[in-house]
């Protein structure tokens, strides 16, 4: 066996990791020694969704992996170390801190925005939009601004004054040419697009070359026009473009492009064999392309380039969907129509709707040269298949782009795609290769994605992927199989609108109506705490009842969690994390009477743990007399709603937080649902509460709250995203009322409100028009359920206390008073623990 | 099976493998479509069964060991019962595997198997071969 050969990437972009992924899934690792190195302190992230770091998204969640995939990989990466200088002679890459020798070298260095050169373009607060430490800046400066100029109205132009929105800045775009993202759109489109934008508050000033930059009088910047007109603004961030990071190739004589960029051919090789190049550094047929799908399709030409396999790169389509400040804009190849002489127009513009559609066709009227789509970007896909896989046009092409409600022709389904269609371009996955992979097994959407990584780029294709992988599996004769369990030939969903719709009150009732008759009808593990929590979210009869109990969780049953030595932990409600003195003192001498070891809980309550089954009633009955209520720490239900002080003791409050969650804890108290549920309040925008982590988080506004949902903590953190704003109480209760009703009853089992919403087809703008703007006309019916679930309230401790034959479950043994010899406890910084 | 014709076959069970039937509690102690969990005493060393009532499937009884082997807890008695594959099982609370009520097999580990006793109805009460 041959020795490794050294292997250094200069850059960990998107590009630069793409490779790595590739060198490791293909094993190229048997061969090399690959070692990375980023400028940047941050592992490899996601700069197409970038401005999302000022809407909740952080570092860690826009990574591209985990934080120890180079590690068990076996790839060294050296984040935060900067490659100064390429010795071609020793074959060495020089760093501050050392020389690396490499074999073969490749360059993923990428761009770096292009700043004009405007006399006071580097005073203070002049900033450009690239990495997220120039968001950091950004962020810091707007810290004192009210208002902030982006100087370019390109596609990069147009995200950075989405990001300086998103810091409530009063915000203008400047644009050298006549009209925004001047190489996407046309005339038409352009204004469309401005008008689009102007509404929301965007300024927007075309025809403007900006002279100098000086102090300012009312803000701390003037910027200063070619007519003498100026503009005054705190904050100015350049994104005028793009420039190809070639500065380490220049300096060791690599070929450079006349206006930038390392010369690449096929394949991706460099003027010196050694050294390759990708992404947008590389200049392939004197072009540079600054998307990410044709990077990814240069580091596979990179990876066969290194490895002796035949994959060329062969340009790329530069397509584009994109969603800007909200406002779709697509681009499909010769999208102006300049670049095929005879071509012929197709224009929609309905200046009502505020939507321009555009088709550039052959002269002989059968194919699709190039679209261009602004104000909605429906079409996109369909275009795009008409496009790249030159399938011919219908009689009238215009059918493509009217209006549907004029007759015209629905979009180009699935079935209709050649199998060499590219759907994801990111990872250039064909039709075909998904139909191989289905045809190897993969029995659902969620296996393509894996096996092909379709729609783990951009995520543009999402939609378009699910209907050809649905249609394929269709065709196999496969019945997507969304059954919970071998019971039930239906989804949770399906079983909660039959529960509902027919008014099924028990399991048995279910089970004998609809369940599968081949089985023996004593459903499963699966099926029964689901349909238990369906029936408890419909009707709310204790879960104790005798119809009921058989279908809990244990710790339902025993209202309590188990631990793994099989004792219990007790958690009574403290809502707010709220509590008196003398109730305090109760948890303690029930504590102590019963050997109990207590932990405050993350939620700010007190978990009272190791008591035996037999002890469970005795020791609610003394907490119940104390005034206490049950927790329902055991159920997929409300936990808690974590508070901060508020207004009542702190300094910054604004609104009442410990009041508010209080009521919002008692209101939903008891409500079960697919998966547990945790709220959040906190009292002002320093979020003490944490409520941004939360299924339900508030936070306290001047004029009311703010509501953020489907936040989560654990295992994959979620920031919550804001919902609503500025509501009043009434409001506040109203939307979470609709908001928890309607995941109750569209969620999956156990799924909590943060993966549910990534599944929610429609995301976001669906989930507020369903629950604000009560698209789907259910939002009284949601309420109203949800008052049922309130006016049926009752603590379940006390309704079991009550009840000598509930009482029963609660002996370890039913021939013994013994207790159960095996729990063996052994003491540990003053309390009791398992031994 | 009447009285009678059961007392003779336990007699010659207990003659036969010397094991003895005796009660372990009520029917009313039971809780129908669940478990609950009782002390053997005269098996060496004493054991904790799990009983398990089903009214209208298969023996409507079964008793099997209460501890399980993957947690070492004693919590059998606790899980969910239901059927999988075309026989009755319970599920252990604690990491959920599933073990068959007829002969104690567990589902997702083959090496695995519960005790299981005999156990049935006498009138009211319930009776354990131990």
């Amino acid at each position: 066996m041959s020795t490794q050969q050294q292997l250094i990437i200069i850059g960990n972009g998107m590009v630069g990791h793409h490779l790595v992924e590739q060198l490791v899934d293909n094993g190229a690792l048997e061969r090399y020694q690959v070692t990375v190195f980023g400028e940047e302190r941050h592992r490899a992230y996601d700069r197409v969704h970038l401005s999302e770091y000022f809407s909740g998204r952080d570092a860690e969640s826009l990574a591209l992996c985990d934080a120890d995939y180079y590690t068990t990989s076996g790839v060294t990466l050296r984040t935060g170390e900067a490659v100064i200088e390429i010795d071609r002679d020793q074959q060495e890459v020089v760093t501050d801190q050392g020389r690396y020798p490499y074999d073969k070298l490749v360059l993923a260095t990428g761009s770096y925005p292009f700043v004009p050169p405007i006399p006071g373009n580097d005073r203070d607060g002049c900033l450009v939009y690239r990495t997220l430490d120039d968001l950091d800046d950004i962020r810091a400066a707007a810290e004192n601004a009210t208002n902030g100029v982006v100087v370019g109205g390109g596609l990069l132009g147009l995200e950075a004054a989405n990001a300086l929105r998103g810091l409530n800045l009063d915000t203008a775009v400047v644009e050298f040419a006549g009209r925004l993202m001047p190489m996407q759109v046309d005339n038409e489109g352009g204004e469309l697009l401005r008008e689009k934008i102007e509404a929301l508050g965007v300024q927007v000033l075309t025809e403007r070359a900006t002279q100098r930059i000086e102090d300012g009088d009312a803000s701390r910047h003037r910027m200063v026009f070619q007519d003498d007109k100026v503009l005054e603004t705190d904050l100015i961030v350049f994104s005028a473009g793009i420039r190809p990071r070639d500065q380490l190739a220049r300096d060791c004589d690599l070929e450079i492009g006349e206006r930038g960029g390392v010369v690449v051919d096929d394949q991706c090789r460099t003027s010196d064999p050694a050294i390759l190049a990708i992404g947008e550094v590389a200049l392939w047929n004197q072009s540079i392309f600054g998307l990410v799908a044709p990077g990814y399709q240069m580091a596979k030409a990179a990876l066969a380039t290194l490895t002796d396999g035949d994959t060329r790169f062969s340009g790329a389509d530069m397509s584009t969907k994109l969603k800007l400040l909200g406002v779709d804009v697509g681009s499909i190849g010769d999208a102006h129509g300049n670049q095929n002489p005879g071509a012929r127009m197709f224009r929609y513009l309905d200046p009502l709707t505020q939507v321009y559609r555009k088709m550039v066709v052959s002269s002989d009227g059968k194919k699709l040269l190039g679209a261009m789509l602004v104000g909605d970007n429906s079409a996109y896909d369909t275009l795009l298949q008409y496009y790249s896989n030159g399938i011919e046009l219908p009689e009238e092409p215009a059918s493509l782009i009217l209006p549907q409600s004029s007759g015209a022709a629905p979009a180009l389904g699935p079935g209709a795609l050649p199998e060499t269609a590219t759907i994801c371009s990111c990872h250039n996955v064909s039709k075909g290769d998904i139909c191989a992979t289905i045809d190897d097994g993969a029995v659902d959407l969620a296996g393509v994605k894996g096996a092909t990584k379709a729609s783990t780029g951009c995520g543009g294709c999402t939609a378009l992927l699910k209907s050809v992988v649905d249609h394929e599996l269709e065709a196999r004769g496969v019945e997507v199989d969304k059954s919970i369990c071998e019971h039930f030939a239906h989804t949770r969903q399906g079983l909660y609108d039959i529960v509902r719709v027919e008014g099924i009150k028990t399991f048995s009732e279910l089970i004998d109506k609809h369940g599968n008759p081949e089985t023996h009808r004593l459903g499963c593990d699966i099926c029964k705490p689901a349909v238990a929590s369906i029936l408890a979210s419909c009707f709310n009869e204790p879960i104790t009842d005798a119809a009921h109990v058989p279908l809990q969780d244990t710790n339902d049953t025993f209202m309590a969690n188990m631990q793994k030595n099989g004792t219990y932990s007790v958690v009574p409600r403290v809502a707010g994390g709220e509590i008196t003195p003398d109730k305090l003192i109760v948890l303690g001498e029930v504590a102590k009477k019963y050997g109990l070891y207590s932990k405050v809980t993350g939620g700010q309550r007190i978990d009272l743990f190791g008591a035996r089954l037999e002890d469970l009633p005795d020791i609610w009955g003394e907490l119940i007399e104390a005034g206490f209520e049950t927790g329902h720490a055991y159920g997929k239900s409300l936990r808690t709603v974590k508070s901060c002080v508020g207004s009542t003791w702190c300094r910054y409050g604004v609104q009442d937080s410990v009041g508010m969650a209080i009521q919002l804890e008692n209101r939903y108290k008891g409500l079960r649902s697919p998966h547990k549920i945790k709220f959040g309040v906190s009292g002002c925008t320093r979020e003490c509460a944490e409520a941004q982590s939360k299924d339900i988080g508030i936070i306290a506004t001047e004029n009311g709250w703010n509501l953020y949902v489907c936040g989560n903590g654990g295992m994959r953190p979620r920031h919550a995203e804001l919902f609503a704003t500025d509501l009043d109480d009434e409001q506040l209760y109203r939307t979470i009322d609709r908001f928890l009703m309607f995941y109750v009853r569209t969620a999956d089992r156990l799924q909590r409100t943060s993966v549910w919403r990534e599944n929610l087809e429609g995301g976001l703008d669906y989930l507020k028009e369903v629950v604000l703007e009560d698209s789907l006309g259910i939002g009284d019916e949601l309420e109203r359920q949800m008052q049922t679930v309130i006016d049926n309230y009752q603590c379940e401790w006390a309704d079991a206390i009550s009840d000598p034959e509930k009482l029963k479950r609660f002996r370890s043994f039913v021939n013994d008073e013994r207790p159960d010899p095996s729990i063996i406890m052994t003491s540990e910084r003053g309390q009791l623990r398992p031994a | 099976m009447t009285a009678t014709a059961m007392k003779k076959e336990m007699d010659t069970v207990s003659v036969e493998n010397s094991k003895t039937w005796q009660k372990v509690c009520n029917k009313a102690d039971l809780v129908e479509f669940s478990g609950v969990a009782a002390w053997l005493d005269n098996v060496e060393p004493p054991a904790q069964v799990a009983i398990f009532y089903l009214p209208g499937h298969g023996n409507e009884l079964y008793a099997l060991d209460h501890h399980d082997p993957f947690s070492n807890a004693n919590v059998i008695a606790r899980g969910i019962v239901g059927d999988l594959k075309g026989a009755p099982v319970v599920a252990s609370p604690i990491y959920k595997q599933h073990f068959r009520l007829e002969d104690g097999q567990c589902l997702e580990d083959e090496d695995v198997k519960l005790r299981t006793w005999k156990v049935e109805f006498k009138g009211d009460e319930v009776w354990i071969e131990g």
